[in-house]
């Protein structure tokens, strides 16, 4: 009998060592691969590491579905309510003439970008969901300036790891990994269903990051900023969500 | 006549001591019951914000909806009827439920191919172990019906409907979820769009989901309702420590 508990005793303490030590490579080569999400700590933090983890492994490069014309949602919803912001208030009474978009950061030449400017540029129109963490969904067509063109035009500084959005609303921001960043569908949109995009959807200029939830689709876009790590930007979590509950990686 | 007392004592040691459920079983069965309910709490807090089901790929506000549940949503734009709006829970709700379910689908996968290996299925839950035949079936379901409460064998083998059941949860309810709700994710249909176009689109993946959360909440309580008709006392001791203490216990 005290032979049979030895061996169990052996048996576990080596699986438990190995269980430790297998972690430990696990988490310092995730770390390696830029496997980590920025909102990794607290009780939720395990989850959402191997969400993160898993997802990037399979999706780097994978494109979002883009659909038929025919699958146009007719009426579009758009959620929450007229912007009340009085720096937003005053650029909608010029029709947006003075609009900027700043860029800045680990870039080699910081930028500023009127919207004639940024629909000068390589434009690309894709038809693609808008899907809400709430449930809710609708299909509309999209075009705007490919973001990975806009980050060409200022030079992206190697260490940059990170791409900082924010919105003309105060305390509304959020970032992307440079996976996303850099992925073809990344729009900074400026166009919807053929128009301008309207107020309501986010206009004159949000970002679209279709491959994740709407949230990380910020509307009123006026800055973005390049960075090699995110602890310095609000509570270091690399969003405005986190600080509600909600995740950083929105790919589910 | 001293050496013929053995089997005897063997039999009836074996009867109170002998395990009812292997460690892998038991363990997994009640990692599985709190990722469960942590799911199940999660999912209501989710459904909450946005308690309307659709068929296809797209549905919001704007359009008809398959179906609606009566209760109070979470969000402004969703017109319940209620006059009033639910706080918002999405936030902790989703990352518990993904964190709940890594959990479960690593204890599942644990169970699964323990089982296989250990040929826990072909021995405990395969229906031809049983006996399957129309009549047994239907014995079972008469049974049931009657409230019958189970025999003594029972105690120690699971019949032919539970056996079905089980394995309708396990094979097909429990994949069902983790399917439906991978079809929900804009990044995993990226790479796999079939996940999402097989059942008609993403809204059709959600009202899937929606759907079998109830049968596994159904099961659920007819799982409780069966434990407690066969006596709760000693089932629940059958599952936590293994053991049966005595065979004729009745609630």
């Amino acid at each position: 009998m005290s032979n049979f508990s030895r061996r169990k005793l052996i048996t576990t303490g080596l699986a438990a060592t190995a269980g430790a030590s297998g972690l430990a490579v696990a988490a310092s080569l995730a770390n390696r691969y830029g496997l980590i999400p920025p909102d990794h700590g607290g009780i939720y933090g395990p989850g959402e590491a191997l969400t993160y983890a898993s997802q990037r492994l399979l999706t780097r490069h994978s494109l979002a579905r883009e659909f038929p014309r025919s699958q146009i949602s007719q009426p579009p919803f758009a959620n929450g309510r007229p912007l009340k912001d009085k720096a937003y208030q005053r650029l909608q009474a010029g029709a947006f003439a003075d609009w900027r978009l700043t860029v800045d950061g680990m870039v080699a030449r910081p930028a500023s970008f009127s919207l004639s400017e940024l629909r000068s540029y390589p434009s690309r129109s894709q038809i693609t969901h808008l899907a809400c963490e709430e449930g809710w969904s609708f299909i509309a067509e999209w075009t705007g300036v490919p973001l990975s063109h806009v980050l060409d035009l200022v030079g992206i500084q190697p260490q940059a790891k990170y791409v900082v959005y924010f919105s003309i609303q105060p305390h509304w921001w959020d970032s992307v990994d440079m996976a996303d960043a850099l992925h073809p569908q990344t729009l900074v949109t400026y166009g919807m269903n053929g128009g301008e995009l309207p107020v309501g959807h986010g206009g004159p200029i949000r970002m679209r990051i279709p491959r994740q939830l709407g949230y990380k689709s910020i509307k009123y876009l006026s800055r973005i900023t390049l960075t090699d790590s995110l602890k310095h930007i609000g509570d270091g979590r690399g969003s405005s969500e986190p600080a509600a509950g909600y995740s950083w990686f929105a790919g589910i | 006549m001293a050496v013929s007392t053995w089997p005897l004592r063997d039999a009836v040691s074996a009867t109170n001591n002998a395990p009812r459920h292997s460690a892998l079983v038991r363990i997994t069965h009640w990692l599985t019951t709190l990722c469960f309910f942590a799911l199940l709490l999660s999912g209501i807090e989710i459904v909450i914000s946005h308690p309307r089901f659709y068929w296809g790929e797209t549905g919001n506000v704007m359009t008809p909806s398959l179906f609606d549940l009566p209760i109070p949503a979470s969000r402004p734009w969703v017109q319940t009827g209620y006059g009033f709006v639910l706080p918002d829970q999405n936030g902790w709700s989703r990352n518990l439920h993904f964190e709940a379910a890594w959990l479960v689908i690593f204890t599942g996968l644990v169970y699964v191919i323990s089982s296989l290996l250990g040929r826990h299925f072909r021995k405990n839950l395969l229906p031809a172990g049983a006996g399957l035949t129309w009549r047994a079936l239907s014995k079972d379901i008469a049974n049931h019906l009657r409230f019958q409460p189970p025999d003594e064998a029972e105690a120690w083998s699971y019949n032919v409907l539970q056996r079905l059941t089980y394995l309708l949860v396990i094979f097909v309810l429990f994949p069902l979820a983790i399917w439906t709700g991978l079809a929900m994710s804009p990044a995993i249909v990226s790479v796999f769009p079939f996940l999402a176009t097989v059942f008609g689109g993403l809204q059709s993946a959600r009202t899937i989901h929606f759907l079998v959360s109830v049968l596994l909440v159904l099961f659920l309580l007819i799982h409780i309702v069966m434990v407690c008709r066969a006596g709760f006392r000693n089932r629940m001791r059958a599952m936590i420590t293994s053991r049966i203490a005595s065979t004729n216990e009745h609630p």
